[in-house]
């Protein structure tokens, strides 16, 4: 009972730690530009392509591709930006919607033509694969690797953003972009920064979660809901908040999974409604 | 001289020819030798429903991603009421699935529509997701996955059965889409319809001016959740089957694009998206369903960028070069 109480605390804090690194770029830009940029997900599947491929073809090992992934996914994000994404940004809601729907459909048709309709099999090292013994008990080794991994992640951007003149100028944005402009702030060009580093983050999330979201062509539609959910729910804007809201989304959908596996999905956007009808900002963004 | 405001606004309401060139179109249609009436039936139903979503986005201005909601209610109370009500009668089960539908729009617009931007996109989704998480745990009732079989419906006034060429299903939802238009066309033109142009451009200083906005945006939604509702039904009692899909993410996100691609707020572009959608999709999905992804995204992409007021927003700037050429 305890046993499998803390099993699914502990799956749900790895699926956490995926979804805020996938989803953390989203709520920055959203938050910064107001753009609704549904199609980020896609930047997470291609980080998961990107691996599998520089695995499979090139022969590198698992924790190399990682900083690769980076990159590959952060270079692509900053052509989108400048050349598609930057026209729209003084365009309505519904435009951005519409928009990025179309970059989804456009990535999911890319995607099913180069590495085929399947979910890609992606083989883990050895090292982590099996169990590591925590002294009390037990835990899968991908999921400790993950929550390390992720919470290192996290301790960066955090710092980052507290301590960094760039993370003081992101939160300057933020806060109000037309007063960051008016202290001689560049938030275009900031902008393309967060945009990519965003976006690469998502990349590296989407590699690093490659076996529990499997890298399937219609990854940025399937997925859409939750990083959405946790960015509507967090905060937009706010980098504290996606993360308790993944928090709990990672544990409920785990929980819901293992106790009432017919109703879990259902419960959690009654739970997701309740939120947003009690705070339509999010739990940590202001109006 | 000009046209004094009232009379402008009258003028708006006066029927132009123009207007009856897709009625002219659609009746034709069902006269050639060729024609692929199931198609045209589906083309008409899905013009139903983005006519009804136009009320909402196009002219009031809320931006929803979960509209198969009240599409998904009215089909399955139209093939519910049919497969355990013995409710064969295909008109009467039409309004009460529009009533059902409708009923279900003012629960919801008045749940979702105090909310804004990223918050009432997620909440129009979340609606229609739970909605379908439901139809498909009460398998015993709707069939869950496999979907609703074994509804029967009635001949139409009892004299048109429903035939294997769809010949009755065409002429019975194009019936049923000009009786819509009629309605959607009244209530655009009206002061109410004004009013939601108004809330679409500035709620706040519509509701400074006295304006009942959340009220009249609950109306709207409900009427519109009502039509959506009706085009339901009529797949159902055409197909005479109702799967899942009618509830799904993908059905909100068809029926969007379809009116976007038209071009929203002018009641026709509804029209053109779906044909225009439907017939693509049909041909580009015959070479590869991945063609027809792409095709299909490139458009959306290109209409945000190149053409915001859709296909028909092209032919008024067609037609003003022209004009202005003459002159």
């Amino acid at each position: 009972m305890i046993s499998a109480f803390i099993g699914i605390l502990f799956d749900g804090l790895a699926y956490a730690m995926i979804l805020y690194i996938i989803s953390v770029g989203l709520s920055v830009t959203m938050g910064m530009m107001g753009f609704a940029n549904l199609a980020h997900g896609a930047f997470a599947m291609a980080g998961g392509y990107v691996m599998v491929t520089l695995m499979q073809q090139l022969g590198l090992p698992f924790l190399a591709t990682l900083p690769l992934v980076f990159v590959i996914v952060a270079a692509i994000s900053v052509a989108f930006e400048r050349l598609l994404y930057a026209r729209l940004y003084r365009a309505g809601e519904l435009d951005q919607v519409l928009f990025t729907i179309g970059l989804i459909f456009m990535a999911i048709a890319a995607t099913t033509f180069v590495w085929g309709p399947l979910p890609q099999a992606v083989r883990l090292p050895p090292y982590l694969m099996g169990q590591v013994d925590l002294g009390f008990r037990t835990f899968p080794t991908y999921r400790t690797f993950l929550i390390v991994i992720g919470a290192v992640l996290i301790l960066a951007l955090w710092l980052g953003l507290e301590r960094t003149r760039l993370g003081a100028q992101v939160r300057a944005a933020v806060d109000n972009r037309r007063m960051a402009e008016s202290v001689g702030i560049n938030v275009g060009r900031l902008f393309t920064t967060t945009f990519a580093l965003g976006s690469g983050l998502a990349g590296l999330g989407g590699a690093l979660g490659a076996d529990i979201l499997a890298p399937t062509p219609s990854y940025a539609l399937e997925h859409l809901v939750y990083f959405l959910i946790v960015v509507a729910v967090g905060g937009m804007g706010s980098i504290r908040g996606p993360f308790v809201a993944a928090l709990l989304l990672g544990v409920m959908d785990t929980a819901g999974k293992y106790y009432v596996p017919d109703f879990g999905a259902f419960f959690i956007y009654v739970a997701m409604m309740g939120l947003l009808l009690w705070r339509p900002h999010g739990l940590f963004g202001r109006a | 001289m000009a046209l004094h405001p009232i009379d402008h606004f009258a003028a708006g309401h006066r029927l132009r020819p123009i207007e009856l060139l897709p009625w002219a179109l659609a009746v034709g249609y069902f006269f050639l030798p060729n024609a692929n009436l199931p198609l045209g039936t589906e083309i008409l139903i899905w013009a139903l429903f983005a006519l009804s979503l136009d009320l909402v986005l196009g002219y009031t201005g809320i931006v929803s991603l979960g509209h198969a909601a009240f599409f998904g209610i009215g089909a399955y109370a139209a093939g519910l009421a049919a497969r355990w009500l013995g409710w064969t009668e295909p008109i009467s089960a039409l309004l009460f699935a529009g009533l059902v539908a409708g009923a279900a729009g003012i629960v919801s617009g008045m749940i979702v529509l105090r909310t804004h931007g990223l918050t009432l996109l997620m909440l129009t989704m979340a609606v229609a997701v739970m909605l379908k998480e439901i139809a498909n745990k009460l398998g015993w009732l709707t069939g869950g996955a496999d979907g609703l079989q074994g509804i029967v419906i009635d001949p139409v006034l009892g004299l048109y059965r429903f035939d294997m060429f769809g010949r009755t299903s065409y002429v019975y939802a194009l019936v049923v889409l000009f009786l819509a238009w009629i309605v959607a066309r009244r209530i655009v033109h009206s002061p109410f319809g004004r009013g939601l142009v108004g809330i679409r451009e500035n709620a706040t200083r519509m509701s400074a001016i006295g304006s009942p906005v959340m009220r009249r945006m609950v109306t709207v939604y409900a009427i519109s959740a009502a039509l959506a509702g009706v085009a339901g039904a009529l797949l159902a009692q055409s197909t005479r089957y109702v799967t899942l899909n009618v509830l799904s993410l993908e059905y909100s996100g068809d029926v969007l694009i379809m009116l976007v691609l038209g071009g929203m707020g002018r009641l026709y572009g509804a029209f053109a998206g779906a044909t225009v959608f439907l017939v693509l999709r049909d041909e580009l999905s015959k070479i590869s369903p991945a063609y027809w992804g792409f095709g299909i995204g490139l458009l959306l992409v290109a209409t945000v960028l190149f053409a915001r007021g859709g296909l028909l927003g092209l032919v008024d700037i067609a037609l003003a070069r022209i004009r202005g050429k003459r002159s």
